[in-house]
């Protein structure tokens, strides 16, 4: 099976060089996991053309001159998403990140988009994971989690830069959604939501308390309806001073006009009650992301309509806004009808755990079809790709992965992987590491074992 | 029973010191105690060193006042079990008594009196241990209070003891006992070439750090490799900041622990011999670093890179020392067959790799490749909060990795990466690690295969105790912290 699945890459590689994404793939006796309205379709094929998904049923015909992939009864699933990632912007975080900006000029024009490396060699260790699209995130400060071993005491938000204004500290900047397709421009769609820290994180830049921060947003936003109604007296240097600079106030006014969510990273049932508070009166839209005490406040989450983006394994009071922490948060908030997506530890190196955080949701009360949606379709929705990816359907992108077994599992190992229809390599870095030392006995040094 | 003890080293010391002609060392074990110390005890003639002075007969000055929890005769019967010696016994019974692991087999009978807990359809696996924790020293909430696991004032802090940061009443313990963990080594951090004695505590919940001290559990001395050191001192514009001062500290460090050590030696023989002796000073630093030399004390050695490892063993053989393991170790595969002559065990992950440059090589078959070294000792740990409560699924990662990579590895054989290998690491296999007759009980229950992502663990015993259930609320404690918090009792 390995065997002819790495010849079958072969020839994907070689019809590569003339078309792309022309290659028809039928996948048959699959048992697909649609992620849509279909459920879970038990012995079915799943046929790819032009990079798009042609067709997904229990009785799809095979087109004449397809490619036949023959799933012998494992597993189809959409690609998953990594939410809260850091994967195209990150290479060795110690060294640095391209995730946060101290400069303030530059805080909500903060545009992600621009740092995106799909070069960086995590791309296809998470490939690996089953991963196919990532959301990625703007920082807030120096707030990327480390290794505990050596990082817990320097585990801090930092404010803003200067002893002028740190209204542009108040956003951290704009995510992207990119998908991890080798060889391409791994962009899907740019400014998918305004990153703002709350609670502690927001306190601090604010000057030292909760409140002031929400008095410090309120005034941002009405800065930048004013701007807006008084762009030309603005631009002659005849309009009152903002404190925030041109380009931010520019990159806010779709987060004013509602057209561009808040992804809020907070964490305190109380500070969750005060950013839903402050969107409705504000008239912005706004994801929740972290929301460990989410549950509690589970039923004004679901009322207000307002997605959750949950890191499921978070269960300790990792401080004194997670105090309620519970693995049963993903479950309880999935029940009370939020549409709630996970999010791994650190989203970048380990980002391949998406599928175990599902998988520990589940244990912990979660229905299994709506861990897959949290990690495929729901995160797809809540930024605005759903029409594209997310679950098998006629027409969306051909993001699928073929597993042995339940992908959920860790002894379950990804078979093939597709994005935009094109067969993905099965290879990283440390998988050449790996084979390079299987035998410590050759004649030679390891340094003269590589691929080529 | 401290005072009993006492008396009986008095004894003990009086009768034999006529034949008082060697030094042998107490164990420096938590339970350690003055009457092993007997043989080292200046002989009757000699004036004793004032209390406080004399580091053998102090080995031990916080010993454990650890004590099993009530438990009664136990069979558990028809669960599948993982023995931790590397066997599966598909429908097997274990038997509990006193605490302990009585007999394990297929199709044993129960004996009467023993209450019957019904296995059928679970899986059972000796309680995990976590070969490297900073619970307690880094107690949940993370907050500047609670963070007391790196003595960052000098790169050489052989004399400060984990233990002596340990909050019992870090919620973390119990988390991780939710995740079946019943032992686990406490280390300092990784910011000193040498940064500590490290303690061996059972996972109970209790009011003092001495009441969950491992009894005779020898301690642990924490070094660590690489860039942590060089940055964290290079940053204060002091030695070390580079790999080759980091060197150059941990061999000053021995030359100064095998001076001491020559040093007491010398005074003990004199003594012995009945001649005027000057005791040396008491250094807590060098005791500790002096009992390594003398292999009372594990050491337990945070290194990622290959070529540092290999430095680490050279140093080790230099000064005549072990070291029981290579912690984060992300490069081991690499160097599987050196570790596994040396008899080093490798505790690391499987998939955490890349924040640093240090770690940018790992892999996450790295315990598998270890494992498949002859003799190779394959450990995986946790080194944070999250991950200890699931261990089981780490290494049921590296498992698959390892499978993926093209090795046979059974699940009897991986299981021992959390529970029988740690125990060789931390030194305490004679008493855990395995489902042995005689044997602590220390055993979970669980409702899938520990290798299933969706295995939780249905009870957990600790010396046949029941300490958590996950059905019944009398046995789900939970810390002081947590008692009237918002969202007490929500695990």
């Amino acid at each position: 099976m390995r065997k002819m699945l790495l010849a079958a890459w072969a020839v994907t590689a070689l019809a590569a060089a003339t078309a792309v994404q022309a290659e028809t793939v039928a996948i048959i006796h699959a048992r697909i996991l649609t992620a849509a309205a279909a459920g879970e379709i038990l012995d079915g094929t799943v046929v790819i053309k032009d990079g798009k998904i042609a067709s997904v049923g229990a009785y799809t015909a095979v087109p004449t001159g397809a490619r036949v992939i023959d799933a012998a009864g494992g597993i189809v699933a959409p690609g998953f998403f990594a939410t809260n990632s850091a994967l195209g912007s990150v290479e060795v975080n110690s060294l640095g990140s391209d995730l946060s900006v101290d400069n303030p000029a530059i805080g909500a024009s903060f545009d992600i988009q621009y740092t995106l490396n799909a070069e960086s060699i995590l791309l296809p260790v998470a490939r690996l994971g089953g991963l196919t699209s990532a959301v990625v995130m703007p920082k807030p400060g120096r707030g990327r989690g480390g290794n505990d071993d050596d990082e817990t005491d320097a585990r801090s938000y930092t404010a803003g830069g200067g002893d002028g204004s740190r209204s542009h500290a108040l956003f951290a900047g704009q995510a992207a959604v990119i998908h991890l397709s080798k060889g391409e421009d791994i962009l899907t769609r740019a400014r998918v939501g305004m990153v703002v820290p709350f609670g502690q994180a927001g306190a601090g830049i604010a000057g030292g308390a909760r409140g002031a921060e929400i008095v410090a947003l309120k005034t941002a936003l009405q800065d930048v309806r004013d701007y807006m109604k008084n762009r030309a007296a603005y631009d002659r240097a005849g309009y009152r001073e903002l404190p925030l600079s041109k380009g931010d106030l520019e990159a806010l006014i779709p987060v004013v006009q509602g057209r561009m969510p808040i992804i809020a990273d907070v964490h305190r049932a109380s500070d969750i009650r005060a950013v839903l508070k402050l969107a409705k009166d504000e008239g912005f839209k706004v994801i929740l992301d972290g929301a460990e005490e989410g549950w509690m406040v589970a039923g004004e989450i679901a009322k207000a309509g307002v997605p959750v983006l949950l890191n499921p394994l978070n269960d300790r009071p990792e401080s004194y806004e997670m105090l309620a922490s519970t693995m049963d948060n993903a479950a309880r908030l999935q029940a009370a009808g939020v549409t709630v997506a996970l999010e791994s530890e650190g989203g970048d190196y380990r980002a391949r755990e998406t599928r175990y955080d599902a998988g520990n949701a589940v244990a912990h009360g979660m229905p299994y079809a709506a861990a897959l949606a949290a990690i495929t379709i729901n995160p797809a929705r809540i930024f605005g790709v759903g029409d594209r990816t997310g679950s098998l359907e006629a027409s969306k992108d051909a993001d699928l992965v073929i597993w042995t077994a339940d992908p959920f599992e860790p002894l379950s190992q990804p078979t093939a992987v597709f994005i935009h229809g094109q067969q993905q390599p099965m290879t990283s870095r440390q998988l050449e590491l790996r084979d390079r030392y299987k035998d410590l006995n050759r004649p030679l040094p390891p340094g003269y074992s590589h691929g080529s | 029973m401290r005072l009993w003890t006492w008396t009986l080293a008095l004894v003990a010391a009086a009768a034999m010191a006529g034949c008082a002609t060697t030094t042998e060392p107490a164990k420096g074990t938590a339970k350690g105690g003055p009457a092993k110390t007997a043989d080292a005890t200046p002989s009757a003639k000699a004036k004793p060193l004032p209390p406080g002075l004399d580091p053998l007969v102090h080995a031990d000055a916080f010993p454990s006042t650890y004590k099993p929890m009530p438990s009664h005769p136990t069979a558990i019967v028809g669960a599948h079990v993982f023995t931790g010696t590397g066997q599966l016994i598909d429908s097997g019974v274990v038997l509990v008594k006193d605490g302990k692991v009585e007999a394990v087999g297929a199709g044993l009978a129960v004996p009467s009196g023993y209450e019957k807990v019904d296995g059928a359809g679970k899986w059972v696996t000796p309680g995990l241990i976590d070969a490297h924790s900073h619970l307690g020293v880094y107690a949940s909430p993370s907050v500047w209070a609670n963070s007391d696991g790196n003595e960052l004032t000098n790169p050489v802090t052989a004399e400060v003891w984990a233990e002596h940061s340990v909050w019992p009443q870090d919620p973390g313990f119990n988390t991780a006992r939710i995740g079946g963990i019943t032992s686990l080594l406490i280390l300092p951090g990784s910011g000193n070439l040498i940064g500590g004695r490290g303690v061996v505590l059972r996972n109970i919940p209790a009011r003092t750090v001495q009441d969950m001290k491992f009894p005779d559990a020898p301690y642990a001395l924490k070094m660590a490799c690489g860039e942590n050191p060089k940055r964290v001192y290079g940053s204060k514009n002091r030695a070390p900041s580079t790999r080759m001062g980091n060197v150059a500290g941990y061999r000053a460090a021995w030359i100064n622990a095998a001076d001491y050590k020559r040093k007491w030696d010398d005074y003990r023989d004199k003594v012995a011999r009945n001649e005027k002796a000057d005791p040396p000073k008491r250094d807590l630093g060098l005791d500790t670093l002096a009992a390594v030399l003398r292999g009372e004390i594990q050491v337990e050695n945070h290194c990622y890179r290959a070529d540092e490892m290999a430095q680490m063993i050279d140093i080790s053989k230099e000064f005549g020392y072990h070291i029981a393991a290579f912690h984060h170790a992300v490069e081991a595969y690499k160097i599987a067959d050196l570790l596994a002559a040396n008899d080093i065990c490798v505790a690391t992950w499987a998939n955490w790799w890349g924040e640093k440059l240090e770690m940018l090589d790992g892999i996450e078959a790295n315990a598998a490749m270890v494992n498949a070294a002859k003799g190779g000792c394959a450990i995986i740990k946790s080194d944070d909060p999250d991950l200890i409560q699931r261990l089981n699924q780490e290494a049921a990662e590296a498992l698959a990795a390892g499978r993926a990579a093209g090795y046979q590895i059974t699940e009897a054989e991986a299981i021992r990466w959390i529970t029988a290998n740690p125990a060789k690491a931390l030194g305490i296999a004679k008493q855990v690690g395995s489902l042995e007759p005689g044997k602590r009980a220390d055993i979970v229950i669980w409702d899938h295969d520990p290798f299933s992502i969706y295995a939780r663990a249905d009870r957990v015993y600790l010396d046949g105790a029941i300490s958590y259930d996950r059905h019944d609320p009398r046995y789900q404690p939970r810390s002081d912290f947590e008692l009237g918090q918002p969202g007490e009792g929500a695990h």
